[in-house]
């Protein structure tokens, strides 16, 4: 077994040493009828050679995205990884490495953090950030829970604008900690009228731009609207490569901006592991979930960084901790500071610049279409299509001809009728020309 | 920024580079990507277009890459060394995990194409899951908690909701006062009400105190097993019995998995829940700090509250579950995260436990148990361990052979840096003054344990001769002598900003 580096003689002789005859004698403390049940009928070792054949052929079973031209988004985001990425997260130091306790042999780790902190921070025009969070859907949950504490209010206003699984996750996460999650029904053709429904029982109102059916918002109003009223405003963004061309949530009033950031972290990896950003403003970081790197110097003199306020965190404050999370997404957090830092402010702009160009170029084709309609007048690279026809059947049409054509809103909503006909497109830099071309003609005789 | 205290004039150390932050490399207008300029320059953003910058500094390829291989080299790692933290299981990462795990028919897919073009990928979870429910004799496992603590979420989550379905509002859970510190803040996120056990004289859970505290208030009973002084807790069955007579729930930690994969099964033992951290016992690699994975087994009283989605095997091959309250997910309490779970880690651990099969995870467990043995025998010639042996796959000391020696815990983990190894475990369980829990794993050779443990005698042996100040000045050889927490904690730089608005700020 290539993982077992001990021969029998070596465990003869450290049973020696220990002073114990058999292994079994040192799993004397568990009862003797327990041991006995223990009777597996599974499978034995294999070599890397038989691993790989028989994991190659599971992957051999899915149609992978580079294959075929893939327009599908809804909260995961297709681009393009820079080779230098990878190669950086599969170095060993950071790949193999455990949360730094250690802040003296852990330097390469925490100014990494400390560099992502920075990088979210200044990208969402928010003041601070976290070291990360699970994903997308679990920041958002992790955000209405902290506006609770902020405000010690028990409500929660969700918008339709929301990812539906990030409603969800937040909804259950919450369950039963007394908050009551309002969800607003999903509408693909308008923006909640969110202002309205501020009231001063809420702890937040949370909403997504650009929304889960492409709308991009100014929530400038929206935010001074909750401000007045004592609320928070959480900001979702499941597509961060928007905040290359368009306004800050931070800069418009948002309270905490969460993000999915897998869009720009790497691959799309069937849809785990992501990383979730959390920003915040600093007046409320105490009250903030997850790890912190913070700028200090060692006993000579020289800036280094380590892991602080940790008074908030479960290892300190047990139960009465902000949140339970230990281990997070450090090493695709690693993978999104990477990206960001290969494109830098220049390559950021261009980049959101090509998506939003090739998505408007590809709705304009559409809307060509008879009987499609696109009624966001604001997006970025994904927008909600209104189609004559169920939204399923045309993907699975599609697919068939080896298109990823969208993903139908009704796998979300499966029991609101409305959006049965409703199609989410997005597009990247990785659509070629000949991509756009071939979707176009397979839409057009699809619904034809 | 000078860190070498003027050794050098450039501020690095032969091979020790001190490296500016990315924002102190900025070249404006630099990038290290480059694309090709849309054809098409009609905008549809509305009034939302951003006129302003973001302050992203630009670096070139060149750069980037020399950025972060400088900063690689200044973490400790598994791939370089020995590293015995306990309870953390930092065994080896087999590269052939990596490998597969980026085979574009893995990697290259996304979560919501149609489920006809996913099979590979929803064969992958379910055949994972299988190997769970068969190595825990559990019927269901809930494979989307992204970690342990979201785990226990899952477990606890669970529980409720089947309480509550038998309109049994109970609000107390009970946790030994030796957990690791997720468990109490899960239990007061799932809305319970915590009470901590004191652990026995001997390490372990007194029986008798949990079974006088059970009644019906107490909804469910969290334990550690092997617990975090390292010992297996022998009365567990007793336990569960107590738990399940009270109508209440037995959650166990599984983050010890390791000890015992192979071994025994947690339904012989009563376990209605357990979390099993991926990224600890079935080797996907901690990366600084995750990303890791939970999956949860389920007993078959809480297996239809599991979070969705799940997969389903039926006559047109595999589906997901992706509702709850609808049709299989029926009493489903919800969704836990966003799309399938940590699917990339499903790869690895998949690759991993079919690389060692059930034979090799048993022998895995059994020479993680033997290496702890063998700290914990040989360093007590020196060290005094907490507990007597024999442990399970950690080995728990405190301080008290430092007792009058000046040094502490924490000076002697700096001292163990400059003999270049990784720190055990310090302070850890709160249940032994000064705790050192160091847990070596199945992967490391007994050659390396015995450099480490002459390192480790020669070190108490120079604590307990009076040598205070080679401990307090410890570490000497790291890339940086210790850190003043205290400092960071107290007027917080948690990012950078150009000088012109730090001066502002002050």
């Amino acid at each position: 077994m290539r993982y077992l580096p001990h021969t029998d003689v070596e465990r003869r002789d450290m049973l020696a040493a220990i002073g114990a005859k058999s292994l079994d004698d040192l799993f004397a403390d568990i009862p003797q009828s327990v041991k006995d049940a223990a009777l597996f009928d599974l499978p034995e070792h294999l070599s890397e050679m038989e691993v790989e054949r028989e994991l190659a052929v599971l992957a051999s079973e899915n149609l992978n995205c580079g294959n075929a031209p893939c327009f599908l988004g809804a909260g995961a985001y297709r681009h393009h990884v820079p080779a230098a990425l990878d190669y950086i997260i599969q170095r060993g130091e950071f790949l193999t490495s455990y949360t730094p306790y250690q802040p003296e042999i852990s330097q390469g780790t925490l100014q990494a953090v400390y560099e992502f902190q920075t990088q979210v921070a200044l990208m969402t025009g928010m003041e601070v950030a976290n070291a990360s969070m699970y994903d997308g859907a679990t920041a958002c949950a992790e955000a209405a829970a902290m506006a609770c504490r902020v405000t010690k209010r028990d409500k929660v206003l969700m918008s339709g604008s929301v990812h539906p699984q990030y409603r969800e996750v937040t909804r259950a996460a919450l369950k039963f900690a007394g908050v009551q999650v309002e969800c607003l029904v999903p509408d693909p053709t308008v923006v909640d009228d969110l202002t309205a429904l501020v009231s001063n029982d809420l702890a937040c109102v949370v909403m997504q731009t650009p929304g889960f059916f492409g709308h991009l918002q100014d929530i400038s109003l929206l935010a001074d609207t909750c401000h007045a009223q004592g609320v928070l405003l959480v900001v979702c963004i499941t597509e961060p490569v928007s905040l290359g061309m368009v306004k800050l949530p931070g800069d418009m009033g948002a309270d905490i901006v969460v993000c999915e950031g897998q869009s720009i972290a790497g691959p799309l990896c069937f849809g785990g592991p992501g990383v979730g950003l959390f920003a915040t403003r600093e007046k409320f970081v105490r009250q903030m979930p997850g790890r912190l790197a913070g700028q200090t110097t060692d006993q000579d003199g020289c800036r280094g960084w380590v892991l602080t306020l940790s008074t908030r965190e479960q290892h300190i404050r047990r139960e009465k901790a902000t949140s339970n999370i230990c281990t997070n997404s450090g090493l695709i957090a690693l993978a999104f500071s990477i990206h960001m830092t290969l494109l830098g402010e220049a390559g950021f702009r261009s980049l959101a610049e090509l998506n939003h160009a090739k998505a408007v170029s590809v709705a304009e084709q559409l809307e060509a279409i008879d009987g499609v309609r696109i009624e966001i007048p604001a997006f970025f690279n994904e927008f909600a299509v209104n189609l004559p026809k169920p939204a399923t059947q045309i993907a699975e049409v599609l697919a068939q001809e080896g298109i990823l054509g969208g993903v139908p809103a009704s796998r979300f909503y499966p029991t609101q009728p409305q959006l049965e006909n409703v199609l989410l497109v997005t597009v990247t830099e990785t659509n070629t020309d000949s991509d756009l071309e071939t979707f176009f003609l397979a839409m057009k005789e699809a619904l034809a | 920024m000078k860190s070498n205290g003027g050794e050098t004039y450039s501020g690095h150390r032969g091979l020790d580079f001190d490296q500016f932050l990315i924002f102190e490399q900025d070249t404006p207008g630099v990038t290290a990507v480059d694309m090709p300029v849309p054809s098409h320059h009609r905008e549809r953003l509305g009034s939302l277009k951003r006129t302003t910058k973001l302050g992203l500094p630009g670096l070139s390829e060149p750069d980037v890459v020399r950025h972060y291989t400088r900063l690689s080299q200044r973490n400790y790692s598994i791939d370089s060394g020995f590293y015995p933290l306990g309870s953390c299981t930092m065994k080896h990462n087999p590269r052939l995990n990596e490998k597969l795990a980026r085979l574009p028919g893995f990697a290259d897919l996304h979560p919501f194409q149609p489920v006809s073009t996913a099979q590979g990928a929803l064969k992958l979870i379910d055949r994972l899951a299988w190997w769970l429910k068969q190595l825990t004799g559990l019927p269901a496992v809930a494979m989307t908690p992204a970690a342990g603590a979201h785990g226990e979420l899952c477990g606890l989550m669970c529980i409720r909701a089947a309480l509550e379905a038998e309109g049994d509002a109970r609000q107390v859970v009970l946790v030994p006062d030796s957990a690791h510190g997720t468990n109490p803040a899960t239990a007061a996120l799932a809305g319970y009400r915590v009470e901590s056990m004191q652990a026995t004289s001997k390490g372990r859970l007194n029986v008798q105190a949990v079974k006088e505290r059970l009644g019906s208030d107490v909804a469910a009973v969290m334990i550690t097993n092997p617990n975090t002084c390292g010992l297996f807790e022998r009365d567990a069955i007793e336990v569960a019995d107590a738990v399940h007579d009270a109508g209440a729930y037995f959650y166990m930690d599984g983050a010890n998995f390791n000890a015992i994969v192979g071994r025994l099964r947690l339904s012989d033992l009563g376990v209605d829940a357990m979390h099993i951290n991926l990224h600890k016992t079935f080797s996907a690699p901690h990366g600084g700090g995750g990303p890791g994975a939970g999956p949860t087994v389920l007993s078959k009283e809480l297996a239809s509250y599991a979070p969705v989605p799940f997969v389903i095997h039926d006559q047109d091959g595999f589906r997901v579950e992706e509702h709850a309250g609808r049709n299989l997910a029926a009493n489903s309490y919800g969704r836990m995260k966003g799309f399938h779970g940590q699917f990339g880690v499903f790869v690895r651990s998949l690759a991993y436990i079919m690389s060692l099969g059930i034979d090799g995870l048993k022998q895995a467990s059994g020479d993680a148990v033997l290496n702890a043995n063998y700290l914990l025998t040989r360093l007590s010639q020196e060290f005094t361990p907490s507990f007597p042996g024999p442990c399970m796959h950690e080995a728990l000391f405190d301080d008290r052979f430092l007792k009058d020696t000046g040094v502490t815990t924490l000076d002697f983990a700096k001292a163990m840096i400059d003999e270049g190894f990784h720190p055990m475990t310090m302070y850890f369980p709160l249940v032994v003054h000064g705790a050192m829990l160091m847990e070596p794993t199945e992967t490391e050779s007994k050659a390396t344990l015995d450099q480490f443990v002459h390192s480790m005698l020669c070190l108490a042996r120079k604590a307990k001769a009076g040598e205070t100040n080679h401990f307090a000045q410890a570490p000497r050889f790291a890339p940086l002598r210790r850190l003043d927490e205290t400092r960071a904690a107290r007027a917080p730089i948690l990012r950078w900003r150009p000088e012109e608005l730090r001066q502002a700020a002050e």
